[in-house]
Order: C-alpha cells, then structure tokens, then sequence
C-alpha cells in the first residue's frame, strides 16, 4: 500500500500571475507609503540599543509582581518617564529606565538606584544599560549595515545576471523592508539590535526567493527565444511555484516553533521575520520582483539577428553540463 | 551527475565525519573533556545570555588623558624656563589646548624657540615612520610660544593607557575568582570585560570603576580647614574630603606626596588587633620604605593622610616613627570594602579613569530559561520540519532528513573547531538553518519533478534535476551568506551568535546539497534502478 505524497500546488498550473501586477503594483504602492507614513509619524518603538537608556527584567521572589507598588517605588526615584510593564509571566516585570542626562556616569548611577530601592524583593534577570556614545554608534552601525548588505547584493546579482535583473531585486528589497518596518511600527514592537538581524535576514531570504525565480526566467529566456516576457515570467513562476510554497512551509515551521516556544527573548525578532519572510518575501517575489522584469525591458532584442545573445548565461560558466543539457 | 567516483565517495564521506567528530566534545561534560588532548578540546562556548554572565564597555576617559599630558606639558614648559632662565616659570599657563608661554625681554627668541623644540620627540612605536612629533612649537610673536601636544601623541597615549588599563583590570577580574573572562581591547580607546557566571555585577563596576591612586600626604596644619575653606588655601595645598564613612570631612593636604601607591609591593585584607576592625595591611618596597620611614621620623606628632582617588580614606596622627616599611589603613571598612581595597591596592592604579559605555547582565535564572526554551524550539521546529518533508517526498524527504541531521551535527563541528559561542539568536540561527537547508532539497526535488513531467526517463529526471538546481541553489545562497556577513561584521554579542550559525548553516547547507544529497540519491540509484521517481 502507498501513501499518497502531498502535493500542495498541481501539478502544470498556469495561473496568469502578470495579470495581477495592474492590482498587486497600486496595492504596493499604497502599503508602502502607509509605511511610510507610519514611519515617520509614529516611528519605531527604539529600544535602548539605539537610544540608549536602560532595560531591566525583574523577576517577583514572592508571587505575581505588584507592578503599581513598584511604580511607585521607581517613580518615586525621579528618573524620568520610566515605564513599567508585564512581562512573559505574571511574576516578571520590564523596567525601561530613560537615558539619563549627564553622560556615560549618570546611566551606572540610575540603575544603583533601582537596584537599591527593590532591593533583594526581586531577581535581576537582565540588566541592559547602553550609554548615549554606544547607542549612537550601534544605530549607525545597522543603518550603514543594511546598506551595506543591499549595495553587496545588487553587486552579486549584476555580476550574475543582467544589471535589469539587479535593479529589479533591490527595489523588490527595499519594497520588502518598507513594508517590515511599517510592520514594526504600526506593532510597536522592539526595534533593536535583534531586529537589524531581522532585517537582514529578511533581506537574505527574500532575495533568496528572487534569485530562484529570477534563475528560472533567464533559463526560459534562453530555451524559448520567441516567447512574449509575460508568457516567459507566467511560465517561470508558474514551473517554480511548487517550490516556494514548500520551502515557506517549511521556514515557517521552523519559525512559528520559535515564536511559540523560543521564549521571549526572541519573541519580537521571530515575528517580524513571520512577517517579512513569510507575508511579504513571497508576494513581493512573484508579484513584485518578477513583473518588473517588464519594464526595465528584461529580454529585449533577443529576435534581433546578432542580438540574441545580449541575455547573459553565466549559468553557464558555473557548470558546463547545465548549457550541454539543453534540449 | 549521479555517477560519483569512489574517491569522491570517500572524501566526502571522510570530510563529513571529521566535521561532524569535532561536535564530539559538546557531548560530555567538561570534567570529561578537559582529560583529552588538547587539540580534542575545542567545543562550543555559551554566550553571556545563555549562561548568564556580565559584558561590559569601558572606555577610558580621553580627556583626562588629554588634560595630563597637557599638565604634564606645561611642568616641562616650566622646568625648561626655570633651567635657561627664559623668565618666571609660573607664567607658563595652559590655554584651550596648548601651554603659552611669553619670554622674558632680552631673552634671544631663537634660544628660546630651540629650547622648547628639544621638549618634542619624534612618535615611537608605528608611527615612528610618519615622522611626526609630540609637541607642536609656534612662534606667536612678541615672545610669546604656544606648545601643543599633537594629536597622534595623544591618540598614543590613549593607547598606552588601554594597554595598562587591560593589564590592571584583568589582574582585578582574576581576583573575583571567575572562570574564563575575556578581557579585551576594543577599538582604541576601549575595554571589552565579559565574565561569565556573575549574580551580581555591582562588586565587578566598583572594582572597575575605581581609578585606585593611592597616596600618603602630610596634612597642612598651617592654617585652620575652615579658613581653608573660606578661600585661603595655601598654594602648595588642596581641600580634600572624607569618604563616606568619614562624613564626607574636609580636610587641607599638601600637594606634595610622600609615598604613592606605585610603591607598594603587597596588600592584604586583615583586621585590627585591638579593635577587631577590617583593615588593610601593606607593605612598601625598599624606596617606599625609606621615604615613609623619613617623613614619619620628621613628623611625629602630626597627621598624615591615606587619599584613594582624591577621597581622604583616614588621616592618622603620627605616634612614633614608622621603619619596617609596613603598615595599615584603617577608614570604617566593611570586610567586603577591606578585600577590595586590597585587590585593588595590589592591582595598581589605572592610567585614567574608566567610564562604563555600555553593560548588559544576564542573571543565570534567565540564561537557564533560555537553553531550555531555545532547545525545545529547535527541537519542535525540527520535527515539524522533518515531518512536513517526509510526508512531502516519501522516501526522498527521508535522504533529506538525513542531509539536514547531518548539516546540523556539521554546523556543531564547524562551532566547535572556532571555538565559537552560542548564543540564544545562534539557536535560532540554527532552527532557521534547517528551514533554509531543506529548500536546497525541495529544489532538486521540484526540478526532478518537473523533468519527469517534461517526459524524461526516472534516472535522466533526477540527473538532470540536480543539475539544474544545484546552480540555482549556489545563487540564492551567496545572496543569503552576504547578508549574513554583513550582519556578522556589523554585530556584537547575541547578534553576531546569530550571524556565524546563520552563516556557517549556509555552508554547510550548499555543502551538502552537492555531496551528501546526490550520494544518497545516486547510491540509492545505482542499487534500485529505478524505473519511476518516488516523488
């Protein structure tokens, strides 16, 4: 007796996807700029990694925290707008203590005096205290990082492919980090360290996704020469379909096991990247990214005499047996 | 593509298991391990958030480095007055950045000019080479001389004084009995402390952040401290205060020092004799010694003072003179002030200052939590996975499996040759790897399909299926991998844990999609011959 493989897409679809850049390029756009706008009107919820301050994750010895006695307890020491809140279980708190004036010194001081006002009524379980030098730098730092990596990529891809096929990917990239940090926003969910990692890693596998199709579309390019661009990407999506849904299947298992069990260290980090990766990678690779091989003119001239082989194939030169096995 | 040689075979099969053998020594506990070899030893180190544990960035206070070498500047500026007789010594003044000085009429500017300019010495040490100099000497006109300290000598001595403080503060952290602390230099003018395993960094901050100069000085009895106080303080005095303990007392101290902390050769926690009270024991070396023992012969009677970082400690009066080159400091210590005092005392003094920049402590409660949570989710995520691909390819999802299980142990193995650390986003790093590792298969797999439906015979689909895809799959990962380089370069702690696990699964990832994967697969071909695809 067999059992049955899954088979989550059909085999031979042909589903018209470029049709559907007239409805996803407007809703793009419109996302984008509510993303924007959430940006810069509400911004990102800063954790002290970039704006420096200090974070403490204390742990009630004697049941479930009495978070309005602690109010007032740290309240009472006139640190600034501090913020109180649960955290996980009932028992822990989070204390958000703001960046204090007076420099690198003045930090230290603030958490002594936490320290001493709860005294040993809690268990310190974390103590984060970044000073205004360090999270300068640490924002500076991940913004030149994630510029870093974009510029690398369209580097790496305009080596591979054609400079349309680079173009297409970054502004597929920057879509998908838009779009993130609109989450972000919008969630008010911790933007620090762990979410440039976020980012990055979104950045990685969204790109991941594009290159797959983008290899497929400049395989079909070659092999039917005669083919319209929008019959060519419809085929290529269509043929590597299957695929990107498995393996996002398969990322996401491994993703919704880390934000259900992964504690919540990590709990604003697997979610952003259930978002990015999982929402917008794969939308933006087959209704994003490939569409716009269109108009910058991907394939153009190839029924040109002399003209054909504009399309570069250094597919090629990784492997010669991948050009021999052409039918 | 499905034909592989037996020396491929076996060099692929031999790399595996020698990657896979380095992971070995996660497996026992260290008691175990530490019998082995030395070259057997490697294994993964926990990050602070896992095991809990204090990271702190110290920086050193560059202005006051900045503000003594210009100190120290303008005593030269003086001695090089006093020694040509260039005009009165105390005219030489600190301004903005540079030491003025306006010579005396009559004095040849020329003399004067050459005599400043012998102050400055070319760079030492790597900038030796630019010929640059540490003093700047300009001519202002008028008599007047401007000195300057310049800015690579600065940044030099901002160096010297990271090295010394690096020294100081590990020979402090070893004395808090930790196991393993790093203790590094960061950028130039930084000091990175990690110490593993610490429930409280409150002790490790006070001992880093004390300077620790210690002094002995002879009280000034020349004129009353309330007098003092009230604006006149002689000049070869100063008005300094008690610590806490003492009320926070005034006291007016000559400037002069009798015996300083550099002179100490021991010092030990102890109590009291008679009063049964914490204190400090020390011991002078030979110049120390002989310099006590002729201050206190000439001053019996009179109070001297124990000054750490310009805090009056005690100001004992003299009873009889003191000769054995030892002695004690007593100031209302708790036992726990005492030992520090006397590991700090041994330690020596910093260069300058240390500033804490940045501290993140993780209590060992929560590092514990998080090994548990993160091994579970890996675990959960793996299974789920695992599953999911079985049920997706039958037995192909099985030679998946497999490759996955074997890129784990790899990315282990490759963890622990670098001695790197885990951390809690590494596991996750890890969990994500296995996402990402099994797409390579799910790619091979898809194309296999897809030549088979193209109407290729089984064996032709699956050669040319891998074919295909392994391309596709070297693009998207380098994609991928530049993201995770990226990440590592500009990471620190946890962050960079997840960039090395993240990027080291890319490796292993492509590794074994073009070796282990198609062995199993054409292993399997060579046996079965197969007439249809199982998947």
């Amino acid at each position: 007796m067999r059992i049955p493989l899954l088979r989550i897409v059909p085999d031979d679809t042909k589903f018209d996807f470029m049709r559907f850049r007239r409805i996803s390029y407007p809703v793009s756009a419109v996302l984008s700029i509510i993303a924007m706008l959430l940006f810069f009107m509400q911004g990102l919820n800063y954790g002290v990694d970039f704006i420096g301050g200090t974070l403490m994750e204390v742990q009630s010895k004697t049941g479930p925290a009495d978070l309005a006695k602690m109010r007032a307890t740290v309240n009472a020491l006139n640190l600034g707008d501090v913020q109180l809140q649960q955290f996980g279980n009932a028992t822990d708190v989070l204390i958000r203590i703001p960046q204090q004036p007076g420099g690198e010194g003045a930090q230290q001081a603030a958490v002594g005096k936490v320290r001493g006002a709860l005294g040993d009524s809690v268990d310190y379980r974390r103590v984060e205290v970044v000073g205004p030098r360090v999270s300068t730098e640490l924002l500076a730092y991940g913004t030149i990082g994630l510029m870093l990596a974009i510029v690398g990529i369209l580097i790496y891809l305009w080596f591979r492919f054609e400079w349309q096929f680079a173009l297409g990917a970054m502004i597929a990239n920057v879509h998908d980090l838009v779009l993130t940090i609109g989450f972000m926003s919008l969630t008010q969910i911790d933007f620090d360290l762990t979410s440039i990692a976020a980012l990055l890693t979104i950045l990685g596998y969204s790109l991941n996704d594009t290159v797959v199709i983008y290899d497929r579309i400049r395989e079909i390019l070659r092999r039917y020469k005669k083919m319209p661009i929008v019959d060519i990407l419809n085929v290529s999506i269509n043929s590597t379909l299957s695929r990107s849904i498995i393996t996002h299947v398969t990322v996401t298992l491994a993703l919704l096991a880390l934000f259900f069990f992964g504690g919540h260290a990590i709990h604003s980090f697997t979610a952003t990247m259930l978002f990015g990766v999982v929402l917008v990678g794969t939308y933006t690779s087959i209704f994003i990214a490939a569409p716009l091989l269109i108009y910058f003119g991907v394939g153009y001239g190839r029924q040109d005499s002399g003209e054909g082989g504009r399309v570069k194939f250094e597919a090629e030169s990784f492997g010669p047996k991948v050009g021999a096995a052409k039918r | 593509m499905l034909y592989i040689s037996r020396w491929k075979t076996t060099a692929i099969l031999a790399v595996t298991l020698l990657v896979c053998l380095f992971a070995v020594p996660n497996l026992f506990p260290d008691s175990v391990v530490k019998s082995w070899p030395q070259w057997a030893q490697r294994h993964i180190v926990l990050g602070l958030d896992l095991q809990g544990g204090s990271h702190i960035l110290l920086e050193v206070d560059s202005n006051a480095v900045r503000k003594e070498k210009i100190e120290a500047l303008r005593d030269d500026v003086r001695r090089v007055v006093r020694e040509k007789k260039l005009g009165s010594p105390a005219a030489a003044t600190i301004r903005g950045n540079s030491v003025e000085f306006r010579i005396r009429e009559g004095v040849d500017i020329k003399v004067a000019l050459q005599s400043f300019q012998e102050l400055s010495q070319p760079l030492g040490g790597i900038l030796a080479a630019t010929g640059q100099r540490t003093v700047d000497v300009v001519d202002a006109g008028n008599g007047l001389f401007r000195m300057t300290v310049t800015e690579p000598a600065l940044v030099e001595r901002i160096r010297q004084s990271v090295d010394q403080s690096i020294q100081i503060v590990e020979r402090r952290v070893n004395e808090l009995g930790t196991v393993e602390p790093v203790i590094a230099r960061q950028g130039v003018d930084r000091v990175l402390v990690q110490v593993p395993g610490l429930q409280d960094p409150s002790r490790l901050k006070e001992l880093l952040g004390k300077t620790a100069k210690l002094t002995f000085r002879m009280v000034d009895l020349s004129v009353p401290v309330d007098q003092a106080l009230q604006g006149k303080v002689p000049p070869e005095s100063e008005i300094l205060y008690g610590s806490a303990a003492e009320n926070k007392q005034p006291y007016l101290i000559e400037k002069r020092v009798v015996v300083s902390g550099e002179d100490l050769t021991d010092a030990q926690p102890g109590f009291d004799q008679r009063t049964s009270e914490p204190i400090v024991t020390f011991r002078f070396n030979t110049n120390g010694a002989r310099r006590f023992a002729q201050a206190t012969q000439e001053n019996v009677g009179r109070p001297f003072a124990i000054i750490l970082d310009n805090e009056v400690i005690s100001a004992p009066v003299i009873r009889e003179p003191i000769l054995g080159g030892s002695g004690q400091i007593s100031g209302n210590f708790t036992v726990q002030q005492a030992n520090d005092l006397a590991i700090l005392l041994r330690a020596g003094a910093l260069p300058a200052p240390l500033t804490i920049i940045e501290e993140r402590t993780v209590g060992p409660g929560l590092g514990q939590d998080s090994i548990e949570k993160g091994t579970r989710a890996a675990w959960i995520g793996s299974i789920l996975v695992i599953v999911f691909m079985f049920a997706t390819y039958g037995l192909f999802g099985l030679f998946a499996n497999v490759a996955v299980a074997i890129n784990v142990a790899m990315i282990f193995g490759i963890l622990s040759a670098l001695n790197a650390t885990l951390t809690l986003p590494g596991i996750a790093g890890i969990v994500l790897t296995v996402g990402i590792a099994v797409d390579s298969n799910v790619l091979i797999y898809e194309r296999i399909r897809e030549e088979v439906r193209a109407g290729r015979s089984a064996i032709n689909a699956i050669d040319a299926g891998f074919q295909r895809a392994l391309a596709t799959i070297m693009d998207s990962n380098i994609t991928t991998f530049i993201a995770a380089a990226v990440l590592f370069y500009i990471g620190t702690g946890p962050v960079r844990g997840f960039a090395v696990t993240f990027g080291i699964g890319i490796i292993t990832t492509v590794f074994t999609a073009f070796t282990l994967t198609r062995l199993m697969v054409a292993t399997w071909v060579r046996w079965w011959r197969p007439q249809t695809v199982p998947i």
